[in-house]
């Protein structure tokens, strides 16, 4: 019954009326003729996935069923949920009748993946935007089959009914079920985190939002509970075959000889070498586990690529910056410095610290003559597809990345590097190759977040006030390799390949904004121990370099209080120039009835010293007050921060009680990192390689209580919350630390040898 | 030397020559029979994200040798209940949203299903002492111990 020119108006429609014309049909840029008779059926084919299309976005089945395609992926934190949540307010659904599609190439638009706790910040907004456009079409199909105005319309549940009159009703899916919007949104032109697609339809008014707040839960947790969920490790295709990498044993080692016959032995085993990359595949994963673990290979002995690790600090000061920034001085830092009444300076040290994910990455690629595909776990599957597009010379467009839950990454494990070696190993054997990294490739192998030092210093005046005060911070890069897996030059397979590596030397200063008189902050970047594929090469670890600017500057904000003997949280509302970081302050300290400290906490006796501190984060927007009460045994050397009061606000909450779990994710991940985390390695190469010799937190050392504040700003928009909380949460502990003993810890992690160590 | 294997896995009765006989009964579990469960985390027993139950008892199969499972019954989580009837565990974790990414899982809730049955009243020590060693990348631990803790007040 639709005829072909109606099909083909909708677009035309769009083109030559924008939104405007779901408000009236008669406009003046296009012909009444078409505008007044056309019924909008949309279209019957799926327009070319591109950023500005609704169908990129956006489907509406016959059944009323509504799917969101969204371009960023849930590592386990639960957006999946939060985004369903916006769909369905915005387009006036029921939750349980949108589905969201995550990740896939061939089906969303790169919004840059689970990336900088983007996913509601900006992921979300053009999701947003796009079920707001796509209500607005839906409404003008409606008005024009019910012949009542778009004003005179009401929907609930995706049943379009006339007001007053609700037996007049059409539902979303007998409007365009099963056929498409062909309608153009404005698109920005980038892609990534920063692509961003408007309509012309108003947003509903977050007063007006009935499914948005409430704390709807995730169902994947239920599908993994009962064993149904398939993760990327699961995937099976036919004629697949096992892969395993061999690595050196020393770091920037090569390829002298392989010895083929070391593995005869094993069925059907096939060696991958090309220059210092060498894989094995093979029909059983097990026969592939020990062909790797049996094949022998003469390897180059190389001079020691790095320092001892008890001299990396000396190192990483000593060297000679391959890059420097930070924002302008506010004046003459050294003069005001040299004329205050008082001076105090000190210095922290942050380690390297592995993603160690609890899976191994695992990537199945099947390489074809002209076309690829790719079963990845990545938090970055479209970077994914480029670099493997790219590795395999293929154009993005032949290769597609199929997104699966995996184990949770944290920023840039190892899921890159194995797609790459996947995709390596399957074009060399011919066949679909299912490569599953070892425990050792995972931990000693894995991109690290950078080792760093961390210089603060403040001038106080006669009044004990601060007047002057410098920052710096001198670290390996945080994208020594890219966060984005999108270049085999940036991927172990490259670099053993015999890639040329080249870097970008980034670091970062303090996001706090107090108002600390004449202020400097700067960086500088070290540069990288070994110019090929590093074990100690550095990339994003959960908020990148986020905790150790954070606990050498928050440290040094105590450090500052008790030199100006003012109670830390008192100091920081004092100096804090920032609105809702004074508010996340001042309710952490309402939860946890703070008691000012002022003055030195003296040398307290006894074996089990107890302790409170403070800290406060600002990460982009999104603001953290944390306030933790710690034990410290002091012949054992344990720290157990024992109860947490958080006070967060990253804007308007889409789901709450997801949020607190968020929450409490970062703070016990970000305190294994305080307290257990720091990779060991000697000058040949990184030692840890388990869970052994890289220990993280064992439920033990978890929480007695984690005490959540939310505040809701409810006219904002959203903000990041996947990375925040994990930033505050090393400074606090140090923080209290120094309470309950006296003794200031300037070293993470605080290990309990560290800590033993300090009382002897 | 292929090695004859009979046992059950989740209910389901298995019987085959093992070709490899050096072969841990997680490769058996995936690569043999192509079961999803459990989960290859470390490989060195370390972890726990490859623990099923054999005979009841919670095994970190990334260890054990296959053989040593024969005659065996094996429990993965798909095993131990379904949405229609879950097994009160899966249904205080659900209740509670506990778990990120949940790769890990598998070594929680069977070490949680052997504590609830062995020592229903446990105390909170007691409970942190049984999960102890399992590793969990992403700080589920809140959500696991209030999970258990609303069993044991259940109990």
């Amino acid at each position: 019954m639709f005829a072909f020119n109606q099909l083909m108006l909708s677009r035309r429609r769009a083109l030559c009326a924008g939104g405007a014309l779901f408000v009236s049909f008669a406009t003046t840029s296009c012909s009444s003729s078409e505008t007044t008779t056309a019924i909008s059926t949309g279209s019957a084919t799926k327009p070319a996935l591109t950023p500005p299309e609704l169908d990129s976005w956006i489907a509406v089945k016959r059944d009323n069923s509504v799917i969101g395609y969204f371009g960023k992926v849930d590592v386990g934190l639960g957006i999946q949920v939060a985004i369903a949540q916006i769909i369905a307010d915005e387009l006036d659904v029921d939750f349980n009748q949108v589905s969201v599609v995550m990740g896939d190439t061939a089906l969303t638009v790169n919004q840059g993946g689970a990336s900088g706790s983007t996913g509601l910040e900006r992921g979300g907004v053009s999701v947003r935007n796009a079920a707001a456009q796509a209500r607005a079409e839906l409404l003008a199909m409606a008005s024009a089959k019910l012949g009542v105005s778009v004003e005179n319309l009401a929907v609930q549940h995706g049943i379009v009914s006339v007001s007053g009159d609700p037996a007049k009703a059409v539902s979303y899916g007998d409007l365009i079920g099963g056929r498409y919007f062909d309608y153009e949104l404005t698109w920005n032109h980038k892609i990534g985190n920063e692509l961003l697609v408007q309509g012309t339809a108003p947003l509903k008014k977050h007063a007006d939002y009935q499914v948005v707040g409430k704390s709807i839960p995730r169902a994947d947790i239920a599908n993994k509970l009962f064993g149904n969920e398939v993760f990327n490790t699961d995937v099976r295709v036919p004629g697949m075959l096992h892969g395993r990498m061999v690595r050196p044993p020393v770091a920037g080692a090569t390829v002298v000889k392989v010895h083929p016959e070391s593995v005869q032995h094993l069925p059907d085993v096939q060696l991958v070498v090309h220059n210092n990359l060498v894989g094995v595949v093979a029909p059983k994963e097990w026969t592939a586990v020990k062909a790797a673990k049996l094949l022998k290979i003469d390897w180059s002995a190389p001079t020691p690529a790095f320092p001892s690790q008890a001299d990396i600090y000396k190192a990483i000061q000593a060297a000679k910056p391959a890059g420097k920034g930070g924002p302008k001085p506010t004046g003459d830092v050294k003069a005001t410095m040299a004329t205050a009444a008082n001076t105090i300076e000190a210095t922290y040290f942050w380690p390297f610290q592995s993603h160690a994910s609890m899976g191994p990455a695992c990537t199945i690629v099947d390489v074809q003559a002209d076309h690829a595909t790719i079963w990845t776990g990545d938090q970055k599957p479209h970077y994914v597809r480029d670099g493997v597009a790219k590795l395999l010379g293929m154009p993005a467009a032949k290769v597609h990345a199929i997104w699966l839950r995996g184990p949770g990454s944290y920023g840039r494990n190892d899921g890159g590097d194995s797609a790459m070696d996947a995709a390596v190993l399957s074009k060399a054997v011919g066949k679909p190759v299912r490569l599953q990294y070892m425990r050792v490739d995972a931990t000693a192998w894995d991109p690290k977040g950078p080792a760093s030092v961390h210089q603060a210093a403040a001038g106080i005046d006669a009044k004990g006030n601060v007047v002057a005060y410098h920052y710096r911070s001198i670290g390996f890069s945080r994208e020594n390799i890219a966060s984005h897996p999108d270049d085999p030059a940036q991927s172990l397979a490259g670099q053993f390949m015999g890639m040329p590596v080249s870097s970008k030397q980034l670091f970062d200063v303090p996001g706090e904004t107090y108002d600390f008189g004449v202020h400097q902050l700067d960086w500088e970047v070290v540069p990288t121990l070994l110019d090929r594929a590093s074990p100690l090469r550095t990339s994003h670890l959960r908020d990148p370099i986020g905790p150790q600017i954070n606990f050498a500057s928050e440290c040094f904000v105590d450090e500052m209080a008790l030199a100006t003997n003012t109670d830390p949280v008192a100091f920081r509302l004092k100096y804090l120039n920032d609105k809702r970081g004074t508010m996340v302050i001042e309710a952490a300290a309402k939860a946890a009835n703070w008691q000012p400290q002022v003055g030195h906490p003296g040398q307290p006796q006894g074996a089990l010293l107890k302790g409170r501190g403070m800290a406060f984060a600002r990460r982009k927007e999104t603001r953290v007050a944390v306030i933790v009460d710690v034990e410290v045994d002091r012949h054992t050397g344990r720290v157990w921060p024992r109860h947490w009061f958080v006070a967060h606000d990253c804007g308007l909450i889409v789901n709450p009680d997801t949020l607190r779990r968020v929450i409490e994710g970062n703070i016990v991940h970000a305190t294994s990192r305080a307290l257990f985390e720091e990779v060991a390695f000697n000058q040949h190469m990184v030692t840890s390689v388990d869970w052994l010799s890289y220990p993280i937190l064992d439920i033990k050392d978890a929480p007695e209580s984690i005490d959540i504040t939310l505040i809701n700003h409810k006219d904002e928009l959203p903000l990041g919350a996947g990375e925040p909380s994990s930033r505050p949460v090393a400074s606090a502990i140090a923080n209290a630390v120094f309470n309950a003993t006296g003794i200031r810890f300037r070293q993470a992690p605080l290990t309990k040898a560290r800590v033993k160590a300090a009382f002897i | 030397m292929s090695k004859h294997i009979n046992l059950k896995v989740d209910g389901k009765p298995f019987d085959l020559d093992l070709a490899d006989p050096t072969t841990p009964l997680l490769y058996l579990l995936r690569d043999e029979l192509g079961l999803n469960n459990p989960h290859f985390g470390c490989g060195l027993s370390q972890c726990g994200a490859c623990t099923v139950l054999v005979n009841g008892t919670p095994m970190r199969s990334c260890v054990l040798p296959a053989t040593a499972a024969n005659d065996t019954k094996i429990t993965t989580l798909a095993g131990l209940g379904s949405p229609e009837h879950p097994h009160p565990v899966q249904q205080a974790l659900i209740d509670e949203q506990a778990f990120f990414c949940g790769y890990c899982m598998n070594g929680w809730v069977m070490t949680a299903v052997a504590l609830v049955r062995d020592k229903p009243r446990a105390t909170d020590a007691e409970i942190r002492q049984a999960f102890s060693g399992l590793k969990c990348r992403c700080g589920s631990h809140m959500s696991i111990i209030r999970a258990v803790k609303r069993l044991m007040e259940a109990a």
